[in-house]
């Protein structure tokens, strides 16, 4: 039991590096992706609603094949830790433009529209007015998608990152072909995600209680 | 491109059968997992403390646990208490077991959203607990709980992509085969993803129509 688990844990780095370089690449280009969306013009707005439904059509696992197996099939070729940090990177950059969307939506018009008033250029108004709420606003829903994207890295082991799930089925073939592993492997990804939910209630309850106040 | 196009034709029928596995598997897990998640949503906002507490506690570590886990672990744990089940079966049922979890909590948040008048108009009428549940709570808590029902019901469409993973032939599985063989994983993969967003994306469409109607319908 006791040697299991630590195999178990020796999965954890990899687990973290996938979740945590797929959640930064994704809260990074998410940002000039929902701006695109929300753009104007047609040139900049329809790629990038493509790019939002065709990502989030097609599950994670093809991705990351298309990118391991496809991709490194010749033309681009990664090991597998990098193709699973870049694959999932580009799902969540899809997932994220969508939050970023939405915290936008949940502004009043009228903050642009004083922004405009006091003279100030768009994109000034984007970074010091818009953004900074935007970003307040986006910060539960970002919380809650960390803890799925931990969850669903588990994938990456199909395409051969030594991560937690990678050493539980290890473990599962290797003789002790049983529930426990998975239970252990369940348990770690639970209590891994706990911190990022609590935080996310924390952030949550203080922007109702903020909200409340005005 | 034209090599590419003829491939594409040349395995299409392969992946199309692929294709209709994914989505029996998908069928399956809905048909089997959204009455455990009618069951977990009624136990938890039961009375009983103790059975309201095993739910929630059943319902949080379902959603915890990754579906690639649920999976593996009802491949791997099914034949080694005694039980002999095929791939299939113990992939629509670990499927279905993550379908129950996640509906559960849509079906509370739309058995929550019934208005308290309705139910108190019942007990005035006269009808029993059990009644009011049956006739007013439940056909329209599920009724508000449509549009995120179908909305996950295409999320639990992509996850069975995951049983490739135990050797279900899926359409990841046949996508993946035929790479194998021809070594033109890129093209056979890309035409894999087509096959899944031709099920996504319209279904994805009917979900934001049915949102429409009923949010213009129900107020």
């Amino acid at each position: 039991m006791i040697d299991l688990l630590v195999s178990l844990l020796k999965g954890i780095p990899a687990t973290l590096m996938v979740t945590l370089g797929a959640f930064a690449i994704g809260a990074a280009a998410a940002v000039p992706l929902s701006l695109m969306r929300r753009s104007r013009s047609h040139l900049l707005r329809i790629p990038a609603r493509i790019y939002i439904d065709v990502v989030r059509g097609i599950p994670p696992i093809v991705w990351l094949f298309i990118i391991f197996f496809g991709l490194g099939n010749g033309v681009i070729v990664l090991s597998s830790l990098q193709a699973a940090i870049l694959g999932m990177g580009l799902v969540s950059t899809a997932y994220l433009a969508e939050i970023y969307r939405g915290g936008f939506l949940a502004l009043s018009s009228g903050q642009q529209e004083a922004s405009m008033a006091l003279g100030m250029t768009r994109i000034d108004a984007l970074r010091y007015v818009l953004a900074p709420q935007v970003l307040r606003v986006c910060l539960p829903p970002m919380a809650t998608f960390l803890v799925g994207l931990l969850k669903d890295t588990t994938v990456a082991s199909t395409i051969g990152v030594r991560d937690v799930m990678m050493y539980a089925s290890q473990q599962a073939q290797g003789g002790s072909g049983n529930f426990t592993p998975f239970i252990l492997a369940a348990l770690l990804y639970i209590l891994l995600s706990i911190p990022v939910a609590v935080m996310a209630r924390v952030m949550d309850e203080r922007l109702r209680a903020r909200g409340q106040a005005k | 491109m034209t090599e590419m196009l003829i491939n594409w034709l040349e395995w299409s029928p392969q992946l199309f059968k692929g294709l209709l596995v994914s989505v029996q598997l998908a069928g399956l897990a809905l048909l089997f997992g959204m009455p455990i998640g009618l069951i977990l949503a009624l136990i938890s906002s039961s009375k009983n403390r103790l059975v309201r507490h095993i739910a929630v506690a059943l319902v949080e570590i379902g959603r915890g646990a990754p579906a690639l886990v649920v999976l593996q672990m009802v491949y791997y744990g099914l034949p080694a208490s005694g039980l002999t089940v095929s791939a299939f079966t113990s992939g629509a049922i670990a499927l279905a077991l993550t379908t129950g979890a996640y509906t559960s909590e849509i079906l509370r948040a739309g058995l929550n959203a019934v208005p308290h008048r309705e139910i108190e108009a019942g007990w005035a009428l006269g009808m029993t607990h059990q009644d009011v549940l049956r006739f007013v709570v439940i056909p329209q808590g599920i009724l508000f709980a449509v549009p995120a029902l179908m909305g996950f019901a295409i999320i639990i469409f992509q996850a069975t992509a995951l049983t490739y993973t135990i050797a279900i032939p899926e359409l990841l599985a046949r996508a993946y085969r035929v790479g194998a063989a021809t070594y033109l994983y890129l093209d056979v993969l890309i035409l894999a993803g087509l096959f899944y967003l031709a099920i996504t994306v319209p279904f994805g469409w009917l979900v934001s129509y049915t949102e429409r109607r009923l949010g213009s319908h129900l107020g």
